[in-house]
């Protein structure tokens, strides 16, 4: 087979954030889903992702995809401790606002708003962005995902300080470290390996 | 390789079994687990494929310089020069200070956030170090600068310039995901290192600011 990108000439990118369900496609073949052998299998971690052309394009390298799929679990769904669920997907927002992943925004946005019923506060977020004055407690998360997101990396002092006087303990700042730090990961795949489809009622 | 951290963040961030932050660490532990796993799958994986162990670390020491973090970089340059290419390390020095700016940046696809279009550089690999680093490496470390910086600029032709250069669709989904893996890991490094500093000025765990005041007189951060 020649390897070659794929293209999607009918597809209309979306070009705003938003909360809407999106799509995807990539713009590499992903691995054929009628070849998928059982380390592909356990790369996937749920068999339900072998619908996903993501999740079978990233399969071709099963032993990181677990890995990674194993990461994000626990740093999102591991809640018996640490910071609120509304909150880590908070992070996971506003590092996607802030590099630009309209897809993953879409998703975590929906998420953040789920768990919080903030959702006017969350869209304020996407529609203006990282400055977007909300309370100081998430506008000290949103501000640590954002130094966090930079590169060269801005997260310091000032950063914990702010999350310190908003009331985080030392836990609840390691998971908006390690969920702003995830995304840095799922941004770039996201970004890189495709493009976002419309929310499927507007095709 | 005997010489692998059991805890490559850990290592990096200079944090000490029953420290509190490693307890803290400690309440995640699938991540904190499979944040390793990761690294051994991207640095020492069981089923190699045809990205080679030097292009891994010489990719890796470009990432950690770009993102200006001495000790990720030094641990990733050591196994480069391990590799047995001294001049490699040079040229990928030189190229590191080529391609230091600051990110994120790049367009928004035309419509309501164009305003928010941030120009940036398209770093290219010096004609002179291409020939020595050859098109596929070179073509590597352009995308790594991409994915590093301006990840939002990302697009097919990318990813056909790669395809060009010798790299298969198997290929690029390990570069990116070496690149991505090494985004976060040195995020989490330097969020943790920051932790560390800031509890040792604030923190009233007097017994763990003693260990990591001992640890800094070590010189082992």
């Amino acid at each position: 087979m020649t390897e070659t990108t794929l293209s999607h000439p009918d597809n209309r990118e979306p070009v705003a954030f938003t909360q809407d369900e999106l799509g995807w496609l990539p713009w590499l073949e992903p691995f054929p889903a009628d070849q998928l052998t059982e380390r592909h299998w356990a790369g996937l971690v749920d068999a339900s992702r072998a619908k996903s052309p993501y999740f079978l394009l990233l399969a071709r390298d099963p032993d990181v995809l677990q890995a990674r799929t194993k990461t994000d679990k626990d740093i999102f769904y591991n809640t018996r401790d640490g910071l609120p669920r509304a909150e880590r997907e908070l992070a996971a927002t506003a590092t996607s606002r802030s590099n630009g992943c309209i897809f993953c925004a879409s998703v975590h946005s929906r998420f953040a708003t789920q768990y919080s019923k903030r959702g006017a506060d969350i869209q304020r977020l996407l529609d203006e962005g990282v400055e977007a004055d909300i309370d100081p407690r998430w506008n000290a998360i949103v501000e640590a995902s954002v130094a966090l997101t930079d590169t060269p990396i801005a997260f310091g002092e000032r950063q914990i300080g702010a999350l310190r006087n908003a009331g985080l303990d030392d836990g609840e700042i390691i998971d908006v470290i390690n969920g702003a730090a995830f995304f840095n990961w799922a941004n770039r795949l996201m970004l890189s390996l495709g493009e976002p489809t419309p929310p499927a009622a507007k095709q | 390789m005997s010489t692998t951290p059991t805890d490559v963040i850990d290592h990096l961030a200079g944090i000490r079994p029953g420290s509190s932050l490693d307890r803290l660490r400690d309440q995640r532990p699938q991540a904190r687990e499979n944040a390793q796993k990761s690294y051994l799958a991207l640095f020492e994986p069981e089923v190699p494929g045809t990205v080679t162990a030097l292009e891994r670390y010489a990719l890796a020491t470009f990432v950690a310089g770009l993102h200006r973090q001495p000790h990720v970089g030094d641990f990733y340059a050591a196994s480069l020069q391990t590799l047995g290419h001294p001049r490699l390390s040079e040229i990928i020095d030189a190229e590191i200070a080529r391609g230091a700016v600051e990110g994120p940046y790049g367009r928004y696809p035309e419509g309501p956030h164009s305003v928010e279009d941030k120009d940036g550089p398209v770093y290219r690999v010096s004609a002179d170090n291409r020939e020595s680093l050859g098109a596929r490496l070179s073509a590597g470390l352009e995308h790594a600068h991409l994915l590093v910086f301006h990840p939002r600029d990302a697009n097919p032709a990318a990813l056909q310039a790669l395809l060009d250069a010798g790299w298969s669709t198997t290929d690029i989904v390990t570069l990116s995901q070496l690149v991505a893996f090494l985004s976060f890991q040195i995020r989490v490094v330097a969020g943790l290192r920051a932790l560390a500093g800031a509890s040792a000025v604030e923190s009233t765990d007097t017994e763990y600011t003693q260990i990591f005041t001992g640890v800094l007189a070590s010189g082992a951060v």
